[in-house]
């Protein structure tokens, strides 16, 4: 903890920390935030589907990921191809047209199929968020399925082989060695790529998923008051991304895999 | 192709084939480039066998094809009296069996290849928890053991990278030996360490070459060869050019291109 710590007790460091202190000050006192106890139980509400979004995007978004770059790196052109195929798509189409194609194509073709409407999905099918979170993941499988087939590939072959010369069973050399070291590979930019997920949930606002980024909309309407809805969002958005960031440094430093000054 | 012997894995392991080794007629192509060319060698039980031989003698790639790390084009290998099926195009046929006998048999590479995610006791441990199922806790006494014995027991919750070259080869020889190997396969350990460190790994593998274990062992190290090995094999472009008790080869070499091997490292 110390080792944090320290770091902070800088001298230029605590002359930036009292600047963004006094800036918060300012802020507090000379802006207008007489809206903020009517809107807080709604920005609580967005505050948490955002996050919830964001995690379940990301977390399942990797489980999927992980196969399209494994059949990428090492599959057979039957699986490689399709995995590529998707991977390409995703990226290269934005994620907005993705949203939109999900929920306005998608969303509008299941009620036209029979039988639907009395089905035990429905109640899911016509709301906003399966698709905002079908889009998500869709996307964050895209662009770390890219990242993940260079982590496969990058795993030191020396260190595959001693496991199959064990006799390691293949999906325990995938589970034990393969998978853990392609992750520890790429853990800067998986931690890079979360943050930028997180700034990717906003879109989903325009899909009527009502979001952090919708509530402060909502209060803009509501209100007319523009700039401090944005600013606290913006604080909102940096203390998320800071923690994304923390986190994954700790995970960074967890299996320390590359030599002390390397 | 003769009658296959064939043994379940217990009873191999008790009979008196346990550690016993037999390549027939061993091929290896890359391609249109024959490396191996038809290899055969016996080893018995406590055999220390150094394979020595130039750069592109197909030395490394003959102890690979024993455990199918490289697959052979054709030929036979009898390992403790089981013989790996193999394809008619030289892959093993059958995985399961494959991994059985790979379990008998470990190996020790000139880049160690540790798995550098863990620590030098996860390391010992992998296998016999994860591969053999043995119980955690017996297999951590005994990876203590083994560590201490290579002379790291102090370094257990070290990972890999953090350690001398001489280290890690040592930890790797620490993680065959935690499998229990019949055979053990040294794939030209002390090749990538400096030389004030070769010295510790030899004296490791003193040790097992003297507590009577079946090793190979491919290296440049004359000095080890002629004293521990048991037989020492030349090779040259892929075939057994000259074998025989070190005394022989290095004191009364016959053939002209290992007399001539031995002058230009000497």
């Amino acid at each position: 903890m110390m080792r944090m710590i320290r770091p902070m007790l800088m001298p230029h460091r605590l002359a930036l920390i009292g600047l963004a202190v006094a800036l918060v000050v300012w802020c507090a006192l000379t802006l207008r935030w007489d809206w903020l106890p009517k809107y807080l139980p709604l920005a609580m509400e967005g505050l948490w589907r955002t996050v919830w979004l964001l995690a379940a995007s990301t977390f399942l978004g990797f489980l999927l990921a992980v196969p399209l770059g494994f059949a990428q790196a090492v599959g057979p052109w039957y699986l490689s191809t399709p995995a590529r195929v998707f991977c390409t798509l995703i990226r290269g189409t934005p994620l907005l047209l993705q949203i939109w194609l999900l929920y306005y194509g998608l969303g509008s073709v299941f009620p036209q199929i029979d039988g639907i409407r009395d089905s035990v999905l429905w109640p899911y099918l016509r709301q906003a968020w399966p698709y905002a979170l079908l889009a998500l993941t869709l996307s964050f499988a895209g662009y770390e399925g890219e990242v993940m087939r260079g982590a496969f590939a990058g795993v030191n072959r020396g260190q595959l082989e001693a496991a199959r010369s064990f006799g390691m069973p293949r999906f325990t050399l995938f589970r034990r060695i393969w998978l853990p070291q392609a992750i520890n590979n790429v853990l800067p930019t998986l931690g890079g790529e979360t943050i930028l997920q997180l700034k990717a949930t906003p879109l989903v606002a325009t899909i009527t998923v009502v979001e952090i980024f919708a509530v402060s909309s909502r209060v803009r309407q509501d209100t007319f008051v523009i700039y401090e809805p944005l600013l606290l969002l913006a604080l909102v958005y940096m203390v998320i991304a800071g923690l994304i960031a923390l986190a994954f440094r700790w995970l960074e430093n967890r299996v320390p895999t590359r030599r002390p000054g390397n | 192709m003769t009658a296959t012997q064939e043994l379940t894995p217990a009873a191999g392991a008790a009979s008196d084939l346990a550690g016993t080794l037999l390549i027939e007629d061993l091929h290896k192509s890359f391609g249109d480039l024959e490396v191996l060319k038809g290899v055969s060698l016996t080893a018995n039980r406590g055999d220390v066998i150094a394979i020595i031989g130039g750069s592109g003698s197909g030395k490394s790639t003959m102890l690979r094809c024993i455990n199918f790390l490289e697959t052979p084009s054709s030929g036979r290998i009898v390992i403790g009296g089981e013989e790996i099926r193999m394809r008619a195009d030289g892959t093993a046929a059958d995985r399961k069996q494959l991994e059985r006998v790979r379990t008998r048999l470990a190996m020790v590479f000139q880049s160690f290849n540790l798995w550098t995610h863990r620590t030098l006791l996860e390391n010992v441990i992998e296998v016999p928890v994860h591969v053999l199922k043995v119980p955690r806790a017996q297999a951590i006494e005994k990876a203590r053991a083994l560590l201490a014995r290579v002379g790291l027991a102090e370094k257990e919750d070290t990972y890999p990278l953090f350690l001398s070259g001489g280290q890690q080869q040592r930890a790797a020889i620490a993680r065959a030996l935690a499998v229990d190997p019949a055979v053990m396969l040294f794939d030209e350990p002390t090749s990538a360490l400096d030389p004030e460190l070769v010295g510790e790994v030899l004296g490791v593998m003193r040790d097992l070459a003297a507590e009577g274990r079946t090793m190979l062992v491919v290296t440049h190290e004359m000095n080890f060869a002629r004293e521990v090995a048991d037989h020492v094999v030349y090779l040259y472009q892929g075939r057994i050019e000259e074998q025989g008790p070190p005394d022989q080869i290095f004191g009364n070499p016959q053939s002209e291109r290992l007399k001539q091997f031995l002058k230009s490292i000497n």
